[in-house]
């Protein structure tokens, strides 16, 4: 089977598409842990020791929500800026 | 496009596992590679002739330490999903 070939029986096909769908959502969310873990290490870590300790538990879970809560208000007092722009003109 | 001739359940099932198997290994490289980054910088202050086995015993535990983390950091991002859904 020529490649041609299988990519479109690929796209016309419902299971594969449903399949790829949710491994892609899968990915994104994989994708965002990663950079929440990044960011959050940085702030929560100091030297690794045995076990991660209940207050830097803590922090890292505080860390994602805050972000989180971070991401959301920047985004939409953004948007608020974009609006009161376009309006003003 | 109709007409090319679907694929059949074995070739779908050899497709989906190969697809499966190259998410799992780009998994692993990321993790590998941020993991790397991260207990570099932590345990490897100044960059000696070798690894010294203080250096070792400190990158050990800073790979375990870095998947609980990600582990806690999974768990608190999946809660959070979970929350905003519910909101909706």
């Amino acid at each position: 089977m020529s490649d041609f070939d299988s990519l479109s029986s690929v796209s016309s096909d419902k299971e594969l598409q449903d399949f790829l769908m949710v491994e892609k959502q899968k990915a994104q969310v994989n994708a965002q842990i990663h950079e929440f873990n990044d960011i959050c290490w940085e702030k929560c870590i100091g030297k690794p020791g045995s076990k991660l300790d209940s207050s830097t538990e803590t922090c890292l879970s505080n860390c994602v929500d805050r972000f989180i809560d971070t991401s959301l208000l920047v985004t939409q007092r953004f948007a608020q800026l974009l609006q009161k722009r376009s309006g003003a003109l | 496009m109709a007409g090319m001739g679907n694929l059949s359940i074995a070739e779908k099932e050899e497709l989906i596992g190969q697809v499966k198997q190259q998410i799992a290994v780009a998994n692993a490289q990321e993790l590998l590679t941020k993991m790397t980054e991260k207990c570099f910088k932590k345990c490897v202050a100044k960059p000696g002739v070798q690894l010294d086995s203080s250096e070792q015993k400190c990158i050990s535990m800073c790979m375990d330490r870095y998947m609980d983390s990600w582990n806690l950091v999974s768990r608190t991002y999946s809660n959070r999903l979970l929350r905003e859904q519910n909101k909706m």
